[in-house]
């Protein structure tokens, strides 16, 4: 076999362009992920069935892999680089088409931490999902969670901490939240390498996330359980 | 140098616990840098320095993990790297010298919470520059060596022991092991040891720190034995998992198992052994009675360590390679990265 062969994805039919941006994705192939968008759109797909069947299921296989120990941060960061590049040329045209939303997160590292990889991961990946969301960054006070809650509503909020010394601040915040009665409109989920379920109900947030693939899965548990609920009540 | 002279005394050194935890027990805030305490509280960090050498610790770090650049820009206090280094050794050494047993000073240098290599924006220049700052800070306040810690990318760990060379002192070095028996950022313990004797000059030592449940890092710790490096090898692990009691963050690992641990880490080939999150003086203390007294035991298995000390926090069956992509590759084509 030439390992030196390029591929030409034009002449390739979807059912194989598909797979082969799922390999893409894996190997954190930008420009070969945004020509492949840009083919499956030239052929007529609705931008929410290329974001869901190419982007979101190439990215689902990342996180398995992620999730078992056989990708590690910097593969999954590559992928999640191309994922946004596709991401990109999809963003404004599923806001155009109206493609349905899964949910809104906002999302931010707590105060006195400087670590964003895994909030990184799982922001990407859950945009991947096809969630909106908001990143607030790192160093995170509780005003800033507070004022992101105000203005933009989301149905989840995620907090991250990697250190020892941040992350009592997840209790803060949710303490604050308390306070102000507004606890129970959010679904709090938090994450970061020290932290376990325990720590996360200790703390009286739903759920730990142990990274960013479990953590697009809880989130959609939570979503699908929102809607239920709804769908009981009305 | 003098932590060659305890080795060869005793044939092992006991390290200090863990600085956030006991720092926290004295007051520390969350979400506040415990690198600014060495000027607002120096007493406190005296103090948390003076416990550790009381508890029986021959080496402790001083209170400098994140004292670098990147991290210090979240407390505005970016261009305070060389100072806030240089007070945490001054207080270190200050302590040490008044210690009536020989002690080593270890200027901690944690990692830069950003992101090296193909995926990460921080380049290695600046890395380097970075370290070499906070080590210099520690070299004036007149550390003993120093002590790259919780490393998890090769990039990185490299970036930090060019620091070190530039700083002119000798270094140590550890990474944590806490994603599915590797670091985050995919390196395996055997790597370790092969990126660390890359290295000129050489660490004094190697090993692993931090990570998850101590189970974890005695997994790593056995691996990297296996790997036979000519260097000391480091064992660090925290006293247990943190859980959230009235308040406060608590460890569950005693310091009857932490006693237990550094029995196993020294019968694993550990030389040097300490705590990391979690441990207090009070564990420091068994651990050293511990060395003191327990003979010198055969190397135990996985199992064995388990039965004592709890189980892995991760699924320890062998795995499965990333998959083979499909796609054929033009020349000049990155390569994908392959396990």
């Amino acid at each position: 076999m030439d390992d030196y062969d390029d591929l030409i994805l034009s002449e390739l039919p979807n059912e194989e362009l598909v797979p082969q941006m799922h390999d893409d994705l894996y190997d954190g192939l930008n420009e070969e992920v945004v020509e492949g968008v840009n083919i499956l759109l030239e052929r007529g797909w609705l931008p929410y069935r290329v974001l869901t069947e190419a982007l979101v299921e190439g990215m689902r296989i990342v996180g398995i892999d992620f999730r078992d120990g056989i990708l590690f941060v910097p593969e999954v960061l590559m992928s999640a680089n191309a994922m946004k590049a596709g991401m990109t040329i999809l963003k404004p045209l599923l806001i155009e088409t109206g493609a349905p939303r899964m949910g809104k997160m906002v999302i931010g590292t707590v105060k006195g931490d400087i670590h964003d990889i895994g909030k990184n991961l799982v922001s990407m990946m859950m945009e991947g999902a096809g969630f909106e969301v908001v990143d607030l960054g790192i160093n995170n006070p509780v005003e800033n969670y507070l004022e992101a809650i105000e203005t933009e509503d989301p149905d989840i909020l995620g907090m991250s901490a990697l250190l020892t010394t941040t992350m009592p601040y997840m209790k803060v915040v949710i303490d604050r939240l308390k306070e102000l009665g507004i606890r129970d409109n959010l679904v709090v989920l938090v994450g970061g390498a020290p932290l376990n379920e325990e720590f996360a109900r200790a703390i009286g947030a739903d759920s730990y996330c142990r990274d960013a693939a479990i953590a697009v899965e809880t989130a959609k548990e939570y979503m699908a359980r929102k809607h239920n609920q709804l769908v009981a009540a009305g | 140098m003098n932590l060659n002279c305890i080795l060869d005394r005793q044939g092992w050194l006991l390290a200090d616990g863990a600085t956030a935890t006991n720092l926290f027990n004295m007051g520390l805030e969350a979400g506040e840098a415990p690198e600014m305490l060495n000027v607002m509280d120096p007493a406190k960090v005296s103090k948390l320095y003076r416990n550790a050498v009381a508890a029986g610790a021959q080496l402790f770090l001083t209170n400098s993990f994140g004292s670098n650049r990147a991290r210090l820009q979240l407390h505005n206090a970016a261009d305070r790297s060389r100072e806030l280094s240089k007070v945490a050794a001054l207080l270190a050494r200050e302590v040490a010298d008044s210690s009536p047993e020989l002690c080593i000073v270890a200027g901690s240098m944690g990692p830069s919470g950003e992101i090296m290599g193909p995926a990460g924006s921080l380049s290695h220049s600046d890395a380097v520059e970075l370290f070499h700052e906070q080590a210099t800070g520690l070299a004036e306040g007149g550390v003993d060596l120093l002590w790259i810690e919780t490393m998890s990318s090769q990039e990185e760990f490299l970036a930090a022991a060019e620091g070190c060379r530039l700083a002119g002192l000798p270094w140590c070095g550890t990474m944590s092991f806490d994603t599915a028996g590797r670091t985050m950022m995919g390196i395996s313990p055997p790597q370790l040891v092969d990126i660390a004797e890359s290295v000129v000059p050489a660490p004094l030592a190697m090993g692993a720190n931090c990570g998850s449940g101590i189970s974890d890092l005695m997994q790593a710790l056995i691996q990297i034995c296996d790997a036979r490096p000519s260097r000391p090898v480091i064992a660090k692990g925290n006293a247990g998992i943190p859980s959230f009691v009235e308040g406060r963050i608590h460890y569950a690992g005693s310091p009857e198992v932490m006693a237990d641990y550094v029995e196993l880490a020294r019968n694993v080939g550990a030389t040097i052994i300490g705590g990391c999150c979690g441990t207090t003086p009070r564990h420091v203390e068994k651990m050293r009675e511990r060395l003191e007294t327990a003979p010198m035991g055969a190397k135990p298995r996985l199992e064995e360590v388990i039965a004592k000390l709890g189980p892995l926090t991760y699924d320890n069956a062998p795995r499965t390679n990333r998959r083979r992509s499909r796609r054929r590759r033009s020349a000049g084509r990155r390569p994908a990265r392959h396990n």
